[in-house]
């Protein structure tokens, strides 16, 4: 038999490794950081919302204007996530595959809600379309409401989680470069089907996840949907601005059971999103590496 | 089909790529583009393939009006340097790739093409692998799947932009014989960039010296090895010569196996 195993001390560290002491603090620090900041606020809206019982948990989650907010927040997200997703892949598209002038100029665009407070952005949506805004006279005019009503709510989120898709596509987008969509065209394919058939699928683990992000953060909007919403009950308000009136009107309970939900809304995004990474390992790697 | 290149320019910005490049390849030829880099080879090809616009100049193919065809009208198989295959498609999808975009008119069978993969990947000698992905193909192998890809579509000429400057040089040797006799095989005019003169003069039976956006010299290469018509085509025949294995002539290659 000449397979033998040769047995190397456990300790034998590499020269390029840090010691254990190292690891084990750094380690320490990352889980500490993550449970306290990240875990306990998550299980603490969990336990405050049984507190009473999963019974008036569940009661206070099926209440009408809870209902409405639900239905609102979905409605939004729908909308806000699909209009981020056609423009996010426009703009994707042209600064990855095309030359323009202003081409760095539209990449530091796309930018601005991320370094913009969301309370402002939703200011500057009541200056132009509210009352006394730019456009306020010619829309009650034409008997349009923008502002306190589901069109704005839906403009300050799309306005809010835009980067999302176009951040997470762009790097990928000028990565993969031009020359799939080139082949495809010198061999008879449409600009359509080369963006259906070489593009897109190219692109589609990036895109699920901006998107699966890009829902989380709309669902959980708070700033720019507060100042465009009104805050009328059971008609403009939505998950999280729920949680305000209700945490306000010292329904601690009800607050924390509508908040538990949108908590979940999100850790299903994310579950989901792990389950795909984990299912489709393999394919993921090979649309990266070439 | 004689190609007809006629006083082509293109301007990039305010660096003059081509400054009127003109030239004639009968039917079925075998033609290299040589020069170094920036001297407007890789322009020209990807001007004829259709993925840039010439500013000025004409080009025929036959009685085609090569520059008033978009890319995918003209049936120019182009094959890259970096192989620019589909990583998401398996290498018989690849292949098909082609076949299945065309209109539905002229679609072949589902049966067709896929008996047309077969073959072509026979003839790449890459019978078996239609399964794989490109990732997991060597270098060598995937620009043997580019090519099949490109002559799926029954192209009318094959442009071929450095296809192994990216491999190895023993790949290299072995893939410039093997795609010699493919062209003899078929016939397809081919047009083929380079900047390794001994690559050009043992493969190509005409060799366009370009430098700095024009034609220095066209000729075969026994032509521009006995006479180059300027300093500048017989400095760059000679530097990048090995000093002692000077390039062979065509019948030597051909008789390779």
């Amino acid at each position: 038999m000449s397979t033998h195993t040769i047995a190397l001390p456990r300790s034998a560290a590499g020269p390029a490794e840090d010691s254990p002491a190292t690891r084990l603090v750094l380690i320490a620090v990352a889980i500490g950081y993550v449970g306290i900041f990240l875990l306990l606020p998550l299980v603490t809206v969990f336990s405050s919302a049984l507190a009473g019982g999963i019974r008036q948990a569940l009661s206070a989650v099926a209440d009408p204007d809870a209902l409405s907010a639900i239905r609102l927040t979905l409605i939004v997200a729908a909308i806000s996530v699909s209009l981020n997703v056609v423009f996010g892949i426009a703009a994707a598209w042209s600064i990855s595959k095309f030359d323009f002038r202003g081409k760095s100029l539209l990449i530091s665009l796309i930018d601005i809600p991320f370094s913009v407070s969301p309370v402002i952005s939703g200011l500057i949506f009541v200056l132009v379309f509210g009352m006394q805004g730019w456009f306020g006279p010619s829309l009650r005019d034409a008997d349009v409401k923008i502002i306190f009503a589901l069109p704005g709510i839906v403009l300050a989120t799309t306005f809010v989680t835009f980067p999302f898709v176009a951040r997470e596509l762009i790097p990928l987008m000028m990565d993969q470069g031009r020359d799939e969509e080139e082949a495809a065209m010198s061999l008879g394919a449409s600009g359509w089907r080369s963006f259906l058939r070489v593009t897109l699928p190219n692109m589609k683990w990036a895109l699920l996840y901006a998107v699966l992000l890009c829902n989380a953060r709309a669902m959980g909007e708070f700033g720019a949907v507060s100042v465009v919403s009104g805050h009328i009950r059971g008609l403009t308000n939505t998950m999280p601005l729920h949680v305000e009136v209700l945490y306000n009107d010292y329904q601690y309970v009800g607050a924390f059971a509508v908040a538990a939900l949108l908590a979940m809304l999100a850790l299903v995004t994310l579950v989901l999103k792990s389950i795909l990474e984990w299912r489709y390992a393999d394919e993921i790697a090979a649309v990266h590496r070439h | 089909m004689t190609l007809l290149v006629d006083s082509i320019a293109k301007q990039f910005g305010r660096y003059p790529a081509l400054k009127g490049v003109s030239f004639n390849a009968p039917e079925g030829a075998f033609v290299a583009l040589l020069g170094p880099s920036g001297s407007g080879k890789t322009t020209l090809l990807r001007i004829l393939g259709g993925l840039e616009v010439a500013d000025a100049g004409r080009i025929t193919f036959g009685t085609l009006d090569w520059m008033s065809m978009a890319a995918r009208e003209r049936r120019a198989g182009f094959v890259f340097q970096q192989y620019a295959l589909f990583r998401h498609m398996t290498v018989a999808r690849n292949i098909a790739f082609g076949l299945e975009v065309r209109p539905r008119s002229q679609r072949p069978s589902r049966k067709e093409i896929a008996h047309r993969v077969e073959e072509l990947l026979r003839l790449v000698q890459l019978a078996g692998l239609g399964d794989r992905y490109p990732s997991q193909l060597s270098g060598g192998q995937r620009q043997r799947v580019a090519l099949a890809r490109a002559l799926a579509i029954e192209p009318r000429m094959l442009l071929l932009d450095e296809p192994f400057g990216a491999l190895d040089a023993r790949v290299r040797k072995e893939l410039r014989v093997w795609l010699r006799q493919l062209h003899d095989q078929t016939g397809i005019t081919t047009i083929f960039v380079t900047h390794d003169q001994e690559e050009a003069l043992q493969m190509a039976d005409l060799v366009a010296v370009l430098n700095a956006g024009k034609i220095e010299q066209i000729g075969t290469p026994r032509e521009l090895r006995s006479e180059p018509v300027n300093d500048f085509v017989e400095h760059f025949l000679e530097v990048q010569r090995p000093a002692v294995a000077s390039a062979r002539p065509l019948a030597r290659v051909a008789n390779f196996h």
